[in-house]
């Protein structure tokens, strides 16, 4: 099943053709076009990881060229479990803009492009061919930000797009230096030619410094994170919910990103302020260098990715229920909307890693794997951006729960009240116009609710998965 | 002194990769004008895409196209891949004016301070 592989990055890429060509025809027609796009995307996904699961790591040279002068996409232990996942999010991400829009058919075009974008990064064994795809993913990601109505999503977008320039040409210039000091540019064939050359070579030290400085402004590190918060608060929520999960897959300073986030009003600006710190602590983990840390770190980058994107699509569903954005107007919310309030409560908790949710396991081992490398201030490090995440999740909770309704907010509450999410708000709502929330849309926030929860009973699979491909790297 | 003069005379086209790196760079940063920063943006990958190139050269070589009674060609890979990255930086410039143009449309106004007190006016 090798061509699966392959599949995976050019299929997102047709469709996302032919989502545009059936657009010409028919009106509406973009989202079939992705949803069964993301269904078969799931299928390649989930066909590749089982085929990795048997037999270990599979290559596909592109074009029949042979590595290391060919490209090659690879799945191995890791890039496997993480397509899937991406798979997923997309698919849900559907389901969820079914209702929630945005619903032009240009959108869905875009939006299969950034899947084809980020199934490229997770695949390649390439690191120019890497940029490339960072590229279509970055290009994908700032129409989506700027597909929001609101004039300020173009002025965040553009920054976004200024900033992940630099990031990305930066990135190359690394994969430059890289290709000078050793010649190639395949990745299994540039871990080897760094030793012969020696990691303290000018050349290299400047490729690792470039390439890493590159993806962090990429994934939004301190002090270069400044693009995400108005990226993610602009754009629509499907999308951030999409980018929240998935784009910026790695990084960001954890005790200062926490603290923003405790200081800021709107949730959705908040929670992408949480997104900078929980970063921090996977990078932190793969800096630990201890295989423990390291799975900890894939852990809670799934784990972050289901909770954070069900935090995201929760904060759409409230805001269209009630029009409550910041933290104030959530109060009194459990009352009035207890399913909605519920999950939110629920995924918050997740993120702050009470066991035995996902987010609890992820942290358990990176703090395991710190106190085995003899690195405790990291450890405690991560306590304390716990206790700082505590901080600002235990601000929503409270709101939602223990904070009276405030007279204005009840008074201009819609005919809705009872009701409280699912199929009763649609029949609630209607005059004349659609519900602004479909079960679909809620059925996506419980299903991320309830991973976040199931995920962490997973914990030793997701490390026996990952074992093979630990030890290839670590040596152990 | 003499030591600067030799780099000046021998790797011009290195210096010439930091100047355009440089000077794209702090186009980005310190200009407040939206188009100056795109076109800062387009300067930046200039000065990326020239170091390509540079390292691709080899004494003497001819261009990498076969020919009868030529050994020596220079490294064609970069030259490919900087035609890629080129077609990459044209997209990116194209959206990014795409977006200017919506926000000049919207505040009437390219600089990044107005535009900025603008919003938190909102």
């Amino acid at each position: 099943m090798t061509d699966a592989i392959v599949l995976a990055v050019v299929f997102p890429i047709l469709a996302a053709v032919a989502s545009l060509l059936a657009g010409l025809r028919w009106d509406r027609s973009g989202w079939y076009v992705a949803a069964l796009a993301a269904v078969v995307e799931l299928g390649l996904a989930v066909s590749i990881l089982l085929s990795v699961l048997q037999g270990g790591r599979t290559a596909y040279e592109l074009g029949g060229f042979v590595p290391p002068a060919g490209i090659e996409l690879v799945a191995d232990g890791l890039s496997a479990p993480v397509l899937v996942l991406v798979a997923t999010v997309s698919l849900a991400v559907l389901a969820y803009a079914r209702r929630a829009g945005p619903r032009g058919n240009a959108f869905y075009t875009v939006y299969l492009l950034l899947v084809a974008g980020l199934a490229g990064v997770i695949l390649t064994g390439d690191i120019f061919n890497m940029y490339v795809f960072l590229e279509i993913t970055g290009l994908a990601a700032y129409a989506l930000v700027a597909s929001g109505d609101d004039v300020r999503s173009a002025v965040a977008a553009l920054k976004y797009l200024l900033l992940g320039t630099i990031g990305a040409s930066l990135f190359l210039l690394g994969a430059g230096y890289a290709y000078v000091a050793t010649g190639t540019l395949n990745m299994v064939d540039l871990a080897a030619r760094f030793a012969e050359v020696g990691y303290t070579s000018r050349p290299v030290l400047a490729s690792f410094g470039l390439i890493v400085t590159g993806l962090l402004v990429k994934v939004a590190l301190f002090p270069v994170h400044s693009w995400q918060p108005d990226a993610y608060a602009t754009a629509p929520d499907s999308v951030s919910a999409y980018i929240s999960a998935l784009v910026s897959t790695v990084s960001a300073y954890v005790v200062a990103g926490s603290v923003l986030a405790v200081t800021q009003s709107e949730l959705k600006r908040m929670l992408a302020y949480s997104s900078v710190s929980q970063f921090g602590m996977i990078v932190a983990a793969f800096a630990l260098l201890s295989p423990t840390a390291a799975v900890g770190g894939v852990v809670h980058l799934l784990g972050h990715a289901v909770i954070k994107g069900g935090l995201f699509a929760a904060a759409g569903v409230v805001a269209r229920q009630t029009g409550a954005r910041t933290v104030e107007e959530y109060a009194g919310l459990a009352s009035r909307r207890p399913v909605s309030a519920g999950l939110v409560a629920v995924l918050a908790l997740a993120l702050v890693g009470v066991p035995p949710a996902v987010g609890f396991v992820g942290k358990w081992y990176i703090v395991l794997g710190a106190i085995e490398s003899g690195a405790p201030v990291v450890a405690a490090v991560i306590l304390a951006s716990t206790l700082l995440t505590l901080a600002y999740v235990a601000r929503v909770i409270e709101r939602m729960y223990f904070a009276d309704v405030p007279a204005v907010e009840a008074g201009g509450e819609r005919a809705a009240v009872a009701a409280d999410g699912g199929e009763s708000t649609a029949a609630d709502t209607g005059v004349g116009e659609e519900s602004p929330v479909s079960p679909a849309m809620i059925a996506v926030v419980v299903l991320a609710a309830f991973a976040a929860v199931a995920l962490g009973f997973a914990g030793t699979a997701i490390q026996s998965l990952l074992e093979p491909t630990l030890q290839g790297v670590f040596g152990t | 002194m003499s030591a600067v003069v030799d780099v000046l005379l021998t790797r011009y086209n290195y210096v010439a990769v930091v100047v355009l790196v440089a000077a794209g760079l702090y186009l980005v940063i310190g200009d407040r004008n939206l188009v100056k920063k795109v076109i800062g943006m387009n300067l930046f990958q200039t000065g990326i895409f020239l170091f390509f190139i540079t390292t691709a050269v080899v004494e003497g070589g001819h261009p990498p196209v076969i020919e009868e009674g030529v050994e020596t060609y220079v490294s064609p890979l970069p030259h490919v891949l900087i035609l890629t990255a080129i077609v990459v930086g044209v997209s990116l410039t194209a959206v990014a004016l795409t977006l200017v143009v919506r926000i000049y449309s919207e505040y009437g106004t390219l600089r990044a301070d107005l535009i900025a007190e603008m919003e938190t006016d909102d």
